[in-house]
Order: C-alpha cells, then sequence, then structure tokens
C-alpha cells in the first residue's frame, strides 16, 4: 500500500507540474499545426521535439519551402490556405504577405523580450510577425583552404576586394536569397549608393561562383571548393558547429536583423499556432536556439547565460550590428531594383566583371612603387568605370520606376510604361561596354609600365 | 475496306481518352501558364512583344547558344560512354553483361543536389583529384569549370537513355538478317555497317534526341553548378526571383517547348522512309561471338574504365555518406555509419512515398506510352500525330511550370469524399510525375513497335484476331524489352524527381525521397544524411532495375530455343 501511495503522489505531483507548466489555453489546443518554414530540419527538428514535448496533444507539420516558395504557395493558395504559420529568416518576406494581407495580428503574452536588437525592432509594430532571433550578416572562411593558399583573415568587406582573394570568394544573388538581399542593402545603407555598389561590384570581381542558393555559399565554403563566402552568421557558426574546419566573424558594416513568425490569416488551427509563438519566445523556446545544429542569436538577454563562451551577444557588444540604422522602408521601395541590378551587374556578367577585375589587379600590382601618372590616371579610370551606376540612387527608388519591376499588376486597368526586359537589356549593354572598355584600359596601363 | 471504320472503334476510344487526360494535365496547367509569355505586362492585352524583348537580349542570346552547344556536346560525349557498353554487351559473349547494363543505367539515378555535390566533390577545382594532381605534379585540370561542368555532369548523368535504348534495338535485330549477311559473305565491319548500325538506328535516335531534349531542358544541374547563362536557369530564375508574373520566364518556356518539338520532329525525318520493322520475333537478338583473349582484356579495359568514369559521382556519394567531415581534402577525416542509423530511423516513410508514386507513375506511363505508340503508328486515326507531339510535349515542360500551373488550376479543385484541394492530395504527384516521365517511356515504346513487323499483325486478324487481342497477344509480347526499358527509365527518373514535386507537396508525410534529399542538403550537418539517403535512393532502383532485366534475359533465355517455331505458333494461336 505505501509503494502504491508513494506511486499516486509522484504520478499526482507531476501532474500538476505539468498542467502548471502548460499556457491556460493548453487544454484547449487543436491536435495539429502546420507550419510553412524556410529551416533546414536541424532547426525544425529541434524545435518541433522540444515544442511537442511542452505540448504533447500537438502534431507539428513543418512544409520546407525556400522563402521566395513560400510566399508564392500562401499567396496560390489563401483560397482554401491549409498552413497556420509562416517561418523563415527575412522580415522583407514578411512584409510582402502582410502587404497581401496574407497574415494575421497576434499580441505576444511572454515577458522579457526587448524593444530592438542592435539597432532593429524585434517586432512587426503593426503586429503581424514576431522576430524570436536575431541574424547578422559577415564573413566565414574555411581555414584549411586559407592555410593551404597563405591566405590572411580579412576583417572587414572592403579587404575582401583586395587582390589576393581572386576567385577564392562565394555569395549568393540578391534575387535569389532573402538573407544575402539584406546583406546587399545593409552595405548600400552603410556606405552609400555610389560606394557601396562601387565596393559590392570590386568585391564580385573575385568571387569564384554566385551560387543559386543561400546554402551554395556554406556548402562551397565548407567542402573547400572556395575559401571564403558572405553569408548569413548561423550558416557559419552551424558549420562550425557540424565539425567542419570554418571560422566566421561580422565585419563591422553589418546589421542584426530579427528572423520572423507569423500567424498566417484564416489559420485552421489558430490556438496551435499561438502556443508555438508563446513556445518560441519562451526560455525554454529561445534556449533551443543555442542547439549546435542551430546556433541562432536568441532575442531574450537572459538566454546568453546559456551559450557557449565566445558567442557572439548582441546585448553586450555593442559594436555588433548597430553601426547601421537598418531603414526597411527604404529597402522596400527599391527591392526589386536592387536585386535586377545585382544580377545584370555581376551574375550574369561575372566573367566580363572578373576579366576587368583582374586586368585591373594585375595594372595596378605592375604600377607597384613606379611613378607613371598616365598609367594611374588609367587605372583609376577602368576602377571607375567598373563601379559606374546605370542608375542614380533616387532613380531606383522611384515609385513609378519600381513598378516596372513590380510582381503583380493589382488591378487589369493599372499601366506602367517600360518593361523589365528592356530595362535590363539597357543596362546590359552599358555594363557590358563598361566591363570591356575598363579592361582594356587596365591593360592599356599596364603596357605602358 | 469496310471493316476500317469499325475497327477503328476501339483504337478511337483510347485514343480520345488518352488525349482528354493530356489535355487535362498537360495541356490546361501549361496553357494558363504559357498565356502570361503572350500578355503584355504592362496592359494585360495579348502581344509579341515580350518575343521581341527576348530576341533583343543579348544575354537570352547568349543562354540559346550555350544551351544548344552545351546539348550537342553531352549527345557526342553521352555517345561515347554509351556505345562501348551497349556494343560490347550485346554482341559478344561477355561475362557479367546483365551487371554492366544494370551499372549502366544507375547514372540516370543521381538524385538532386546530391550528385553534383559528389562530383564536384572529385572533378571541383579544389576535388580530390585537382588536389592530388596538384600536390604531386603541380597542375590542375579544369573538368567542372563553367560549360565543360555541365556537360560532363550532364552526359554522365543521361548517357544511359541511349544506352537503354540503343541496347534494346541491339536485342531486337533479326538473327537471320545476321545470317543471310553472313551467309552472302560479309565481313564483320561490313555486317556492322550496313545491317547492324542501320537497324540499331531507331533506338540510337531515341536515345539520343532524350539526351539531347533532357540537356537542353535541364535546370538542376546548371542551377547547382552557378551556371545561369543558360536557357532553362534563366527561365526559371526568372520564374522564381522575379515572380510568377513575369513574362520572360514563360517567353523562355515556350522557346524551349517549341525547340524541343523541333528536334523531335528533325530525328523523326531521320528516320523517315526507312523500314525498321523486322519479321521475325522472339529470338533473342544478334548472334554472340566470342572474343579471344587479348580482345577480351582490351574490352574489359574500356568498360571498366567508363563505368569507373560514369559511377564515380555515385563512388564520391558514397564516400560523402560514411564520412564525417569532407572538406578541402581528396577524402574524408574519418568515417561512420551513423549518418544512415539516422536516416533509417527518422527517414521511412520518404522510401515507401518514392516506390509508391515512383511506381504508380512508371505504371501509368508504360500504358499509356504503350498505347499512344499503338495508335500513332498502326491507325489512321486523324490527328494521331497531335496525340505524340501533345504526350511529348511534357519532356519540354519545366517541373516548376508543371509545378505552378497545377496549383493554379487545381487547387480550387476539391476531391470528392476526401474533402481537399486536388493539387494537395498525393495523387497529383503521381500524375505530375506519370506526365514529366511519359515521354521517356513513349520513346521507348514506339523504338520497340517500330521494330515489330504490321505483318504479324495483319496475320494475326487474318486468321480472325479481334484488334485488341492482336494487340494484346502479339504487340504488347514483342514490345516487352522495349516496355520493360520504358518502365525502368520511368520508374529510375520519377523517384529522384525533385521539380515539380517541391511545388507539390503539401505535407511533410507525402514527401518522396527527393524532397527528404532537398531538406537534408540544406544544412551543414545534413550532407551526410542526405548523402546517405541519396545512396538508399540509388539502391532501390538499383536493384529494381537488375530485377527487371534478369526477367527480360530469363524470358529471351526461355524462348531462344525454340525461336524459329514461336512467332508461328503465337500467330496461330491468335
Amino acid at each position: 500500500m505505501k509503494r502504491k501511495d508513494f506511486l499516486r503522489a509522484v504520478s499526482g505531483a507531476l501532474a500538476v507540474l505539468a498542467v502548471s507548466a502548460l499556457p491556460a489555453f493548453a487544454a484547449d489546443l487543436e491536435g495539429k499545426l502546420v507550419i510553412v518554414t524556410s529551416y533546414p530540419p536541424d532547426t525544425t527538428v529541434t524545435v518541433k521535439k522540444a515544442f511537442e514535448a511542452v505540448h504533447p496533444g500537438v502534431e507539428v507539420e513543418m512544409l520546407k519551402k525556400k522563402t521566395t516558395a513560400g510566399i508564392k504557395f500562401l499567396q496560390e493558395t489563401a483560397t482554401n490556405n491549409k498552413a497556420d504559420m509562416f517561418w523563415a529568416s527575412a522580415p522583407d518576406a514578411f512584409e510582402v504577405l502582410k502587404g497581401d494581407n496574407l497574415l494575421a495580428k497576434y499580441d505576444v503574452k511572454v515577458q522579457g523580450i526587448p524593444e530592438k536588437v542592435g539597432a532593429f525592432p524585434i517586432n512587426d509594430p503593426d503586429g503581424y510577425y514576431k522576430g524570436f532571433a536575431a541574424s547578422g550578416y559577415g564573413i566565414m572562411w574555411n581555414t584549411r583552404y586559407l592555410k593551404a593558399k597563405k591566405l590572411p583573415v580579412p576583417k572587414t568587406w572592403a579587404e575582401l576586394a583586395d587582390p589576393v582573394y581572386f576567385g577564392h570568394v562565394g555569395m549568393s544573388a540578391p534575387s535569389r536569397s532573402g538573407t544575402t538581399h539584406l546583406t546587399m542593402e545593409t552595405i548600400l545603407q552603410g556606405m552609400g549608393w555610389e560606394k557601396g555598389w562601387a565596393l559590392m561590384k570590386a568585391m564580385s570581381g573575385n568571387f569564384k561562383t554566385v551560387t543559386e542558393r543561400s546554402f551554395g555559399v556554406p556548402d562551397g565554403v565548407n567542402s573547400g571548393q572556395f575559401g571564403l563566402g558572405i553569408v548569413i552568421d548561423f550558416f557559419g557558426l552551424s558549420s562550425q558547429a557540424s565539425g567542419f574546419p570554418v571560422d566566421f566573424l561580422y565585419p563591422p558594416i553589418t546589421t542584426l536583423v530579427p528572423a520572423n513568425i507569423a500567424i498566417v490569416k484564416n489559420a485552421p488551427h489558430p490556438k496551435a499556432a499561438a502556443a508555438f509563438i508563446e513556445f518560441l519566445l519562451s526560455p525554454e523556446g529561445q534556449a533551443v536556439l543555442l542547439d549546435p545544429k542551430i546556433r541562432r542569436l536568441p532575442v531574450n538577454p537572459a538566454t546568453y547565460a546559456k551559450a557557449p563562451a565566445g558567442f557572439p551577444n548582441p546585448f553586450k557588444d555593442p559594436s555588433l550590428g548597430s553601426a547601421v540604422k537598418f531603414d526597411l522602408d527604404l529597402s522596400k521601395s527599391r527591392y526589386n531594383v536592387v536585386n535586377s541590378l545585382f544580377d545584370v551587374m555581376v551574375t550574369y556578367r561575372l566573367d566580363d566583371l572578373q576579366g576587368a577585375v583582374k586586368a585591373i589587379h594585375d595594372a595596378k600590382a605592375k604600377a607597384m612603387g613606379k611613378s607613371n601618372t598616365d598609367a594611374g590616371k588609367l587605372i583609376a579610370e577602368a576602377e571607375a568605370l567598373v563601379a559606374r551606376m546605370p542608375i542614380t540612387e533616387a532613380d531606383a527608388g522611384k515609385k513609378e520606376f519600381n513598378a516596372i519591376f513590380k510582381k503583380k499588376r493589382k488591378k487589369a486597368s493599372t499601366k506602367v510604361t517600360g518593361r523589365q526586359a528592356e530595362v535590363e537589356q539597357q543596362w546590359d549593354e552599358e555594363i557590358k561596354a563598361n566591363y570591356a572598355k575598363a579592361k582594356e584600359l587596365a591593360e592599356k596601363a599596364a603596357s605602358m609600365l | 475496306m469496310t471493316t476500317v471504320s469499325r475497327s477503328l472503334w476501339g483504337p478511337g476510344a483510347v485514343a480520345l481518352s488518352l488525349a482528354l487526360f493530356l489535355i487535362v494535365f498537360l495541356v490546361i496547367p501549361v496553357a494558363k501558364v504559357i498565356y502570361v509569355a503572350f500578355q503584355d505586362p504592362n496592359t494585360g492585352a495579348l502581344t509579341l512583344i515580350n518575343f521581341v524583348d527576348f530576341f533583343n537580349t543579348s544575354l537570352f542570346q547568349e543562354s540559346f547558344f550555350n544551351s544548344f552547344y552545351v546539348a550537342s556536346m553531352s549527345v557526342v560525349l553521352a555517345s561515347v560512354f554509351a556505345l562501348p557498353l551497349a556494343y560490347f554487351t550485346t554482341r559478344f559473349n561477355f561475362g557479367g553483361s546483365i551487371l554492366i547494363q544494370t551499372l549502366g543505367v544507375i547514372p540516370l539515378i543521381m538524385p538532386p543536389f546530391v550528385g553534383a555535390v559528389a562530383m564536384v566533390l572529385l572533378f571541383g577545382q579544389n576535388g580530390s583529384i585537382n588536389l592530388l594532381l596538384d600536390e604531386y605534379f603541380g597542375f590542375t585540370i579544369p573538368f567542372m569549370e563553367g560549360l565543360n561542368g555541365v556537360i560532363f555532369v550532364e552526359s554522365v548523368h543521361y548517357f544511359p537513355f541511349i544506352l537503354i535504348n540503343l541496347s534494346a534495338a541491339l536485342n531486337n535485330i533479326d538473327r537471320s538478317m545476321e545470317e543471310a549477311a553472313q551467309n552472302l559473305g560479309a565481313s564483320r565491319g561490313r555486317l556492322f555497317r550496313r545491317i547492324v548500325f542501320p537497324l540499331a538506328m531507331p533506338g540510337y535516335v531515341a536515345g539520343a534526341s532524350l539526351v539531347f531534349l533532357k540537356v537542353f531542358d535541364d535546370l538542376g544541374t546548371p542551377l547547382l553548378l552557378n551556371i545561369n547563362n543558360m536557357l532553362a536557369p534563366q527561365a526559371y530564375l526568372r520564374i522564381s526571383s522575379i515572380g510568377i508574373n513575369d513574362p520572360m520566364g514563360y517567353v523562355i518556356s515556350v522557346i524551349l517547348v517549341m525547340f524541343s518539338l523541333l528536334a523531335l520532329w528533325t530525328s523523326f525525318l531521320a528516320l523517315r522512309g526507312k523500314d525498321y520493322a523486322t519479321v521475325q520475333k522472339g529470338g533473342g537478338g544478334l548472334m554472340k561471338r566470342d572474343l579471344a583473349g587479348w580482345e577480351k582484356a582490351g574490352c574489359y579495359a574500356v568498360v571498366i574504365l567508363i563505368l569507373l568514369l560514369v559511377l564515380s559521382p555515385h563512388i564520391a556519394l558514397t564516400l560523402l555518406s560514411f564520412g564525417t567531415v569532407w572538406s578541402f581534402s581528396p577524402l574524408p577525416d574519418a568515417y561512420t555509419a551513423q549518418h544512415y542509423v539516422d536516416v533509417v530511423s527518422t527517414s521511412s516513410t520518404y522510401i515507401t512515398n518514392t516506390l509508391l508514386y515512383a511506381g504508380l507513375a512508371a505504371g501509368i506511363d508504360v500504358v499509356f506510352g504503350t498505347a499512344i505508340a499503338y495508335v500513332v503508328w498502326r491507325t489512321g486515326l486523324p490527328g494521331r500525330k497531335l496525340l505524340d507531339y501533345m504526350a511529348m510535349g511534357a519532356v519540354a515542360i519545366p517541373g516548376v511550370v508543371l509545378g505552378i500551373g497545377y496549383l493554379r488550376t487545381f487547387y480550387q479543385f476539391d476531391v470528392p469524399f476526401i474533402d481537399k484541394p486536388l493539387a494537395s492530395w498525393w495523387v497529383i504527384i503521381v500524375i505530375a510525375l506519370a506526365i514529366r516521365r511519359l515521354p521517356y517511356a513513349l520513346r521507348a515504346c514506339v523504338a520497340a513497335l517500330q521494330q515489330v513487323s504490321v505483318m504479324l499483325e495483319e496475320a494475326a486478324e487474318n486468321l480472325g484476331a479481334t484488334k485488341s487481342r492482336t494487340v494484346r497477344r502479339i504487340v504488347v509480347p514483342l514490345m516487352m524489352g522495349g516496355i520493360v526499358a520504358g518502365f525502368v527509365t520511368s520508374f529510375a527518373t520519377a523517384a529522384v524527381e525533385l521539380s515539380a514535386t517541391i511545388m507539390l507537396v503539401s505535407q511533410e508525410s507525402d514527401a518522396p525521397l527527393a524532397y527528404g534529399i532537398y531538406e537534408f542538403m540544406q544544412s551543414a550537418s545534413g550532407r551526410g544524411p542526405g548523402a546517405a539517403l541519396g545512396i538508399i535512393a540509388v539502391l532501390i532502383i538499383g536493384i529494381a532495375t537488375y530485377l527487371s532485366h534478369r526477367v527480360i534475359n530469363k524470358k529471351e533465355t526461355e524462348r531462344a530455343p525454340q525461336q524459329a517455331a514461336a512467332p508461328e505458333e503465337k500467330v496461330q494461336g491468335a
């Protein structure tokens, strides 16, 4: 009898504990939760397990889509929606969904999440999507590769434009990856339109490749196909945690941007969805982000106490992500134009760009220690040609001009003049000619030395 | 002649239902998408301005040229791989022929993502081979640089199309032709040039045109190698990054479709006016000759070299699946079986789903393929060519376009009793796979049917057999080799298809293997498990292929002894 009583007491206590651990509304959660997410299974499976441990009655289903494909999926299926949540990194993606009126508002109950991380507000001011982790952008490199090729570790974006890195760098295209777009926009906002593009193009001249997927960059660095990559932090940190000989750092011009989660409008399981957000922001949920397979920066400052040594802490390190005050509206106003410009100038003209940049590198190397003003002038001219933009910042932000690149005519009566293909074709001709001329000038300068 | 209209009744009904299926699941969804190509992006009016833009853009001109160049070179290189394998194994008594044929098909079953990852690890600028070359000899070979890489990967990947179709054709050549030629004093070289080669042409052309089309339309390989300046990647990039309302992606799709049809038409022209059918049937193809010792050694050396080369992605994938960390080194740092344990314990639904989907899709394909081949080549139905073009057109539809088309067309349509939109029911994945792989099965069936003489059918019908009985008892059994080849090709490639499925998977429990691999390959710690899942996929399909080869071979050896009598018996039986 004694033993039975004891068991009963223990199980009773456990039941009380279990019940008290659950949020008050737990009793009437739906049995299912469908989340459209861009995250890899390492993240989704780990979080799912942790969530289901707290809410055993809810079966979570993760629908893996690339961010852009996820947006399209929700847009195409909105009339007959079966998804509860959208869970991805880029805030822009949530802005698009919000603009299409596809998200539901939600008020978070969990306490302890600050207003801002770095210079960026964690939650959508309108209340549609919530930041659950912070992400910054930086440089990752393969330590074996750098050692074998005797390359130094770069500390800033500008160093990546150094001739020593020619053919050793990889990045994805902003049009292909939301996170890369944020990196590009951060550099543009941090350095200004002209300077930012000039630096970007000088760096791009060193690219080995422009990858089609954002994960193509850490993949290439991990396997050693190229030595350095421009990536979002958790790619670098989680690759390192998986045992690859890689490392990561934040250059001074970076921004911390929240990765987000939102409830889809007309969600079939709204209560389970709410419970998922609450869990993700709770101390337990935040601690899951430190898992070696995930390695994201939690938005709850208290969680950093559990982080491994050397883990970046944006709430302690004031230099991290505060140099650039990221302007989401500015980014939004020229989103498609920036994508298109990058593709025209870098992605599709990489060979031409590499040729021009290589010629400039060679001429500069030859000019080292010599004083030939004519040659110097030619080199400067060549650099200016490579950097030259087909469009000014003011024009790139113009509403009418952006309309050409808009994905949708909202109404059949909407009319815009000009077509994207037409504009890109003009840019392409100009850019191709500029790169060819720059190469010619640099070669001429080299021949004079 | 009065019986013609009556005898067309059955085929007519079959043709009509086939056409209906293709219209609902191919033409309408694609038309919904392609319509955008002819829409003025600004006003929504119908226009050709988008095509003007296309031909004025130097990037698209370049892309067009690159696609054409890569597709042609891939056919050449694929032929170099396929010809010796097909010829040696069908013409000579060669130990391990079945094994070689099976191994030769395996490159086709390279799951997406992992294949290119593996090739880059071996042949990339800092891959195993180049790291070793650099260390010991101080130079590297740019196997994978730019278009080279695409040609290399594509020809390794798709050469089995030529191998399968050519081997089937060689196995179908009437032995009596060969005997007649030898009796008339033809030398071996002359025999090959005048008898074997011309009679094998339909198989070769069927395979080569498939390789050309697939490479021309292929999306995955150039994308994984980060080559953007080709047509299919341009279409995909336009649609997926600019948005599905950008017309250029659709313009490119239209151009891909038209060009593919043109290529098919050219291959029809090349074969027109020639009769490839052989009357005698049931015999096991060409006479097999014994090889002298040194000949044998030479042949084995060539075969092993080719197999090593074409199986290198699988070798690298195996290493990757057992390796812990493989980074900037010729081989992984250490080995473990943990990835397999992880995968088997978490991902068995992927495997059962794949078997179910690919099996169903390939089954649908060979049934439809045989039916379409018969309708097109054996009946006088008006518009029958259209059916062929429609089915073959699927080869030119990028998977993404088909996926988007399905979402657009079928999302509003709820399936009765299940209360789910058709677009998110797993059956739609099977249909998408069947449509996408139908052209493979169809080409194989057409090649097989072209080699069955119509005289045999006429004989059967003269003896009073009905049309359907003739098809069942004469045509289908004689086409069996081609049908199985079609099934294997469809099954194997459907099992690793990703581009359409990724748009259509609406819940994880419905996801096939390729989707699982794609998921794994998106994270640093997922490479090993992804590779392990890839190896499991290859093993499953490899075993299936091997078994079906065994079945064909067994049938042929069973029939061989009484081959002289077999056709007559069959005809009489009918």
